[in-house]
């Protein structure tokens, strides 16, 4: 009987009855829908904060390896490496970096700088620079290039004087913006400032002679990806044993150590992320559960009629969808004006902010979620109401 | 007969959410979840800055280079250390000896249990001094280093963490194998996050001819402007120095804001998730009782005892949800939080600690949530026409 009646009610009269006892209380429902906006708008914009933290990562290449003290990056490796890096087979180019550490006007404006030697940009295809500008460059010893983003930040042009205060190299250390490099795409950061490692070596010979003629790391150009592996064995056997021993690594695994340096405020950060699908979905589960239990008397009848128990339940289980669709949908809709607005006022700390495919998918599963769990409760109490109580129950 | 002025009773209040269990359970759980990330933040902050005091005596200085942010920046020459340790404000302490420990601080890389990735840990060559000058740093098993040897002691925090650490266990670094000899308990303080060994030795391991700091003990507290007076103008230095808990805490300022401005910004966010929850139920509690509403105003009782009454119901709700909340936080006592502060760049463990205030302002933030958003359904409740309201049963 139950099923006869439920096959002759269309899909297109049980829609339009979701929908009707979706927007019985208006209030209610916009409310929720609200709640469910901003959820589903905060879960996204977290995702893509722990990505931002992963970008530098994602952006580091896997044809390349970096060359450290093993020690740790406090200590520094002696010059006299770089020939006998380069000596190994599959190494194509060797560059220095040092990292300077130095402040810009004050601590809070922190930002990347690194020596590099000449052949440092030969390495990195991703950082565009006009041949002038690199020939400005390479002409000017006390020259330095910035990227984009953070020409953009503190508005460099080229032929400005950038004064650094040294902290790990002391003094105060004054640049001329010879160039300003761009990223080949959108998730390269070019928050960051080079200069010359020559510069910097020489200084040190006149002022700290101990500390000149150091490299804080080697990055290495290598033949094919798939010798990396082969190339790192090959360099860290050649140091064994030495004054200043090794740890090579491709730049991505390089890149990641850092990140796992603050392993447990992402981990932190992804759980809060869930924590507000929780909030939300009790929320959700509240409204539902006072909705059906308004509607008690009317499940009763729906029931003396001869609807069954999954009739019901599919009532209870579409509005609950329903309105997670509406708010999810809307919430989805919000997420990339408002990850532009976030990169606008939060750029400095995240210079690559963009939402994934995979957080949308995410945020979507969320709100399918957040609708079925809200619903299993009230649906199942009332597929089982006995007509005769329900049809006694007042709301 | 009840009088005018009557106010409703509050076991009338409590029955209510009583009578409605399940949807004062699901909007209580909803403020005490967004309650527990709003506690746990504040824990969080509250425990950073309790490591970073008691890392510091007030009377202790930290010396390093001028423009060097931390100790593993910094470098001071022997001759130096020699002119700055002299100096007549650095106390003279038992048999004679000078109140002043000069360090060498850099950092290791070692693996944290369970982790492949490799963590930066401060490793401290120091004196017996050291110990002296820092006197929450008590051994908790084993030995100390003997001086002149490859032996070293290890903080609490680094002893749970790491691999290696275990009292009799060796590392390696710089072409030496070192013998872990001792933990140290630390009270507390970023020490517990730290190696200790023999500063000369430690210095020849690293092929390094410089201290990195120098900690010392003022004679008397007022010698301080004076000390750093004559540090500041002395031709042969280059170095500033600063009380030590003024060192430590400026060490930790961001990553203090950062846990703060993260934190509250998501307790903010997520707040209003919860203050809709609270609306959603007291609106329903309201369009449910119209006809107790009005018996109760045909009873004598005012517009503003009703509306008393809704924001009281509020207030118990958001009471519920604040104790659930903070119940679920003080859990958190019992975990510890480690990253590397970025200002250091090295790693620092530190616990949750909840303090009265915290409870105070939390509970304060639950009730003010289901306040705000029970306000308008009280409003509409206080607003009911009586004869409407009887009627609407």
């Amino acid at each position: 009987m139950s099923s006869t009646l439920c096959q002759a009610v269309t899909l297109v009269h049980l829609s339009k009855l979701i929908l009707k006892n979706a927007l019985r209380h208006k209030l209610r429902t916009g409310l929720t829908v609200v709640g469910l906006v901003i959820a589903v708008l905060a879960y996204g914009l977290l995702q893509t904060v722990v990505d931002a933290w992963y970008a530098g990562a994602q952006a580091a290449s896997n044809a390349r390896l970096v060359t450290r003290n093993a020690i740790s990056l406090v200590f520094f490796l002696p010059v006299s490496y770089e020939a006998r890096i380069r000596g190994v087979e599959g190494v194509t180019a060797v560059a220095r970096s040092n990292w300077f550490g130095g402040i810009y006007q004050e601590p809070k404006k922190f930002f990347a700088q690194f020596a590099v030697s000449d052949n440092y940009l030969d390495l990195y295809p991703e950082f565009v620079l006009s041949e002038p500008e690199r020939q400005a460059w390479q002409r000017d010893r006390k020259g330095c290039l910035v990227g984009r983003q953070l020409a953009d930040l503190y508005g460099f042009k080229v032929g400005d004087v950038l004064p650094l205060r040294g902290t790990i190299y002391p003094g105060t250390w004054e640049f001329v913006v010879r160039g300003i490099f761009d990223g080949s795409d959108s998730t390269k950061i070019t928050r960051q400032m080079m200069f010359h490692w020559d510069y910097l070596n020489e200084t040190l010979r006149k002022t700290a002679k101990r500390r000149a003629e150091q490299v804080g790391v080697y990055v290495l150009g290598i033949d094919h990806p798939e010798n990396a592996a082969a190339i790192t064995r090959a360099v860290d056997a050649m140091f064994k044993n030495s004054l200043a021993e090794t740890l090579t690594e491709t730049e991505q695994a390089f890149q990641l150590g850092f990140v796992a340096m603050s392993n447990e405020i992402i981990a932190a950060i992804r759980l809060v992320s869930y924590v507000v699908i929780l909030i939300i979905m009790v929320v959700m589960a509240n409204t539902m559960a006072m909705s059906a239990r308004e509607r008690t008397a009317e499940y009763a009848t729906l029931k003396t009629l001869g609807f069954g128990p999954v009739f019901i339940a599919l009532l209870i289980f579409g509005e609950s969808l329903a309105i997670c669709g509406i708010g999810g949908g809307l919430g989805l809709l919000a997420t990339p004006p408002a990850a532009a607005m976030f990169k606008h006022f939060a750029g400095t700390y995240f210079p690559v902010f963009k939402v994934s495919g995979l957080t949308f998918g995410l945020q979507a599963a969320c709100a399918v979620a957040v609708g079925v769990a809200a619903a299993i409760v009230p649906a199942v109490h009332a597929s089982r109401v006995r007509i005769v109580e329900g049809l006694r129950a007042i709301g | 007969m009840a009088k005018p002025a009557m106010s409703v009773p509050l076991s009338y209040i409590a029955r209510n959410l009583w009578a409605r269990r399940l949807t004062t359970t699901l909007t209580a759980g909803g403020l005490a979840l967004v309650v527990f990330v709003f506690a746990t933040v504040l824990m969080l902050d509250a425990g950073l800055k309790r490591t970073l005091i008691t890392t510091g005596e007030y009377d202790n200085l930290v010396v390093i280079r001028k423009g060097a942010e931390t100790e593993i920046q910094s470098g001071i020459s022997r001759d130096q250390a020699g002119i700055i340790e002299t100096h007549p404000a650095v106390a003279i302490g038992a048999g004679g000896a000078r109140m002043a420990s000069k360090e060498t601080v850099v950092l290791i890389s070692l693996l944290r249990r369970g982790d492949e990735k490799p963590s930066n840990v401060i490793i401290r060559g120091t004196t017996d001094m050291g110990f002296t000058l820092r006197p929450q740093v008590r051994l908790a098993a084993g030995r100390t280093f003997t001086p002149g040897t490859s032996e070293i002691v290890v903080g609490r925090s680094i002893a749970a963490r790491f691999d290696n650490t275990a009292i009799g266990d060796r590392l390696y670094f710089a072409q030496r194998g070192w013998t872990v000899v001792g933990t140290f308990d630390a009270g507390g303080s970023g020490f517990d996050s730290e190696i200790w060994g023999d500063a000369e030795q430690l210095m020849q391991s690293f092929r390094r001819t410089a201290y990195s700091s120098i900690v010392a003990r003022l004679a008397d507290s007022a010698l301080f402007e004076r000390f750093k007076a004559d540090i500041d103008t002395d031709p042969r230095l280059a170095q500033e120095m600063k009380r030590e808990q003024v060192f430590y805490s400026d060490q930790s300022q961001a990553l203090s804001t950062f846990i703060n401005v993260l934190g509250l910004t998501l307790s903010a966010i997520f707040s209003i998730g919860a203050m809709i929850g609270a609306m959603i139920t007291m609106y329903a509690s309201v369009a449910t009782r119209v006809g107790e509403i009005g018996t109760l105003r045909a009873l004598g009782f005012r517009r503003r005892a009703v509306l008393g009454a809704y924001l009281l119901e509020a207030v118990l709700l958001g009471l519920v949800g604040g104790v659930a909340g903070l119940l679920l936080a003080s859990l958190m006592q019992f975990a510890s939080f480690s990253t590397t502060n970025f200002q250091t760049f090295a790693d620092l463990s530190f616990g949750f600690i909840l303090t009265p205030g915290i409870a105070v302002k939390t509970l304060i933030f639950a009730v003010a949530m289901a306040v705000a958003g029970g306000f308008l359904p009280a409003v509409r409740a206080a607003r009911l026409n009586i004869v409407d309201a009887l009627r609407a049963v």
